[in-house]
């Protein structure tokens, strides 16, 4: 039984360099989604269901939400201005 | 500094660390053999003490409450940040520059995302009601709260979702939320015990009505972190659905 | 020598904190260090649960098993349980700058940043 946790373990360490390495920022959005399911498996092997419960909430939902409306803010501006000086 | 040196200098001094916690990380306790006292102690009387049959919740809400409530208004000063940041007083229409979803989502995706927003909300004021019996609580019904107004989003269009997350009683509810535990732990000093004491009667243990004020603060944090997230999104989203021309 | 299984998660931690702290050295775009310090973030949460955790032990929920039943540690999961919900709406925050940071200056690398003058 041990041998799985060390196994998840293992990849989580795996992932969390995946996510470092990923440059593309839409595309990291994803990859720190699976990250956050990753986590919340690791938290249920650990026998610690409360915390399970709120990883998968936050760390597969609302981080990449907020994340993602971030992006989104940013090019909607830039689409703007663009727009803007094409116009002008 | 250029970027090529600055990693080099992390790579540096980040692997002399690394190797110092190594060499100190063999004497450590082995893995799962956790031997300290206090966890065994709260794990054997919570029961007893508090009625509650989560230990967690019970810590969190009872026992180290005032690391929760500072936990609370952590939350609702980075709220308080992102709205002083990116809130707007005036919102002006601009018709030819909202974005125009009508066409875009499918007709499956819109049918489906009506029970999928009844069964979230549902699910969402269960989760928070029975926080002290099994896992649950405030924080994580708050999160699947905050999260059903996206789906209104979906099998709607915009102005829906505007609506809701842009109404005035979504401040009062988040103000609520974090004064109700201050004033929770304020009325247990005004009957002459320490601040934050569970001074409810504790009821059977078992009952969602049970162990005193850890389902009443549990209450009070879930309606915070809906609140605090749906101001947290709306701050971000206003330009984008309301079609406002951002100032030059 | 500690055989290798005894120290993992103390091992895996200090890992994601070298692979966050090198994110956040290395970052060319600030939306990708902000995500970098939530992995930073998550390494304590390893660390804390590994400390806490006991072979055999069940969850410490008491709705159907005796109470007197050998459980892991509660007092850890207490104390991760706000901070994962905290820890998000800290990255807003962040983000907020950020997008503030692009509506003044029209770039998000770090380095054009500091170059900049108000």
């Amino acid at each position: 039984m041990i041998w799985v946790g060390a196994g998840l373990l293992i990849l989580v360490a795996v992932t969390g360099f995946g996510v470092v390495r990923t440059r593309d920022v839409t595309g990291q959005v994803i990859a720190i989604s699976f990250y956050g399911v990753l986590m919340s498996l690791v938290f249920f092997f650990f026998q610690a269901p409360d915390v399970a419960l709120s990883q998968i909430t936050v760390g597969a939902v609302a981080l990449p939400l907020m994340i993602m409306l971030a992006i989104s803010r940013m090019k909607y501006r830039t689409v703007r201005m663009r727009k803007r000086e094409r116009d002008a | 500094m250029r970027e090529t040196l600055r990693v080099r200098l992390f790579f540096v001094f980040g692997g002399i660390f690394f190797l110092l916690f190594c060499s100190a990380a063999r004497n450590l306790p082995p893995w799962g053999s956790y031997r300290g006292p206090y966890g065994d102690v709260i794990a054997r009387v919570s029961v007893y003490e508090r009625h509650a049959t989560d230990v967690v919740n019970a810590i969190n809400y009872d026992y180290r409450a005032m690391d929760t409530l500072g936990e609370e208004f952590i939350l609702f000063t980075a709220v308080l940040g992102v709205l002083m940041l990116l809130r707007r007083e005036q919102v002006k229409v601009n018709e030819g520059e909202k974005i125009d979803d009508r066409i875009r989502l499918s007709l499956t995706a819109r049918a489906s995302a009506m029970p999928a927003l009844l069964v979230t909300v549902v699910f969402g004021f269960y989760i928070g009601l029975h926080g002290q019996l099994t896992p649950g609580g405030g924080f994580q019904a708050g999160v699947i709260l905050a999260s059903a107004p996206f789906l209104l989003y979906v099998c709607e269009n915009t102005e829906s979702f505007r609506r809701v997350t842009s109404h005035r009683a979504l401040e009062v509810i988040e103000a609520a939320g974090a004064g109700g535990y201050a004033v929770i732990g304020l009325a247990a000093l005004a009957l002459g015990v320490p601040f934050l004491t569970n001074f409810l009667p504790l009821g059977t243990t078992g009952d969602v009505f049970s162990s005193g004020t850890i389902a009443l603060i549990s209450a009070c944090v879930g309606f915070e972190v809906t609140a605090a997230f749906l101001l947290a999104g709306y701050a971000y989203l206003q330009e984008i659905i309301a079609g406002e021309t951002p100032e030059e | 020598m500690p055989h290798l299984l005894h120290l993992l998660p103390y091992l895996v931690a200090a890992w994601l904190f070298f692979c966050g702290l090198y994110g956040l050295v290395s970052s060319r775009h600030l939306v990708h260090s902000v995500i970098c310090l939530a992995i930073l973030q998550s390494s304590t949460y390893i660390l804390l649960l590994g400390i806490g955790y006991r072979v055999g032990g069940v969850a410490p929920i008491f709705a159907d098993i005796a109470p007197g039943t050998v459980t892991v540690d509660p007092v850890v999961q207490a104390l991760m349980l706000t901070d994962v919900v905290v820890e998000a709406v800290v990255v807003a925050l962040l983000l907020a700058m950020v997008v503030k940071a692009h509506e003044k200056s029209g770039t998000v690398s770090p380095d054009e940043l500091r170059t900049l003058r108000g």
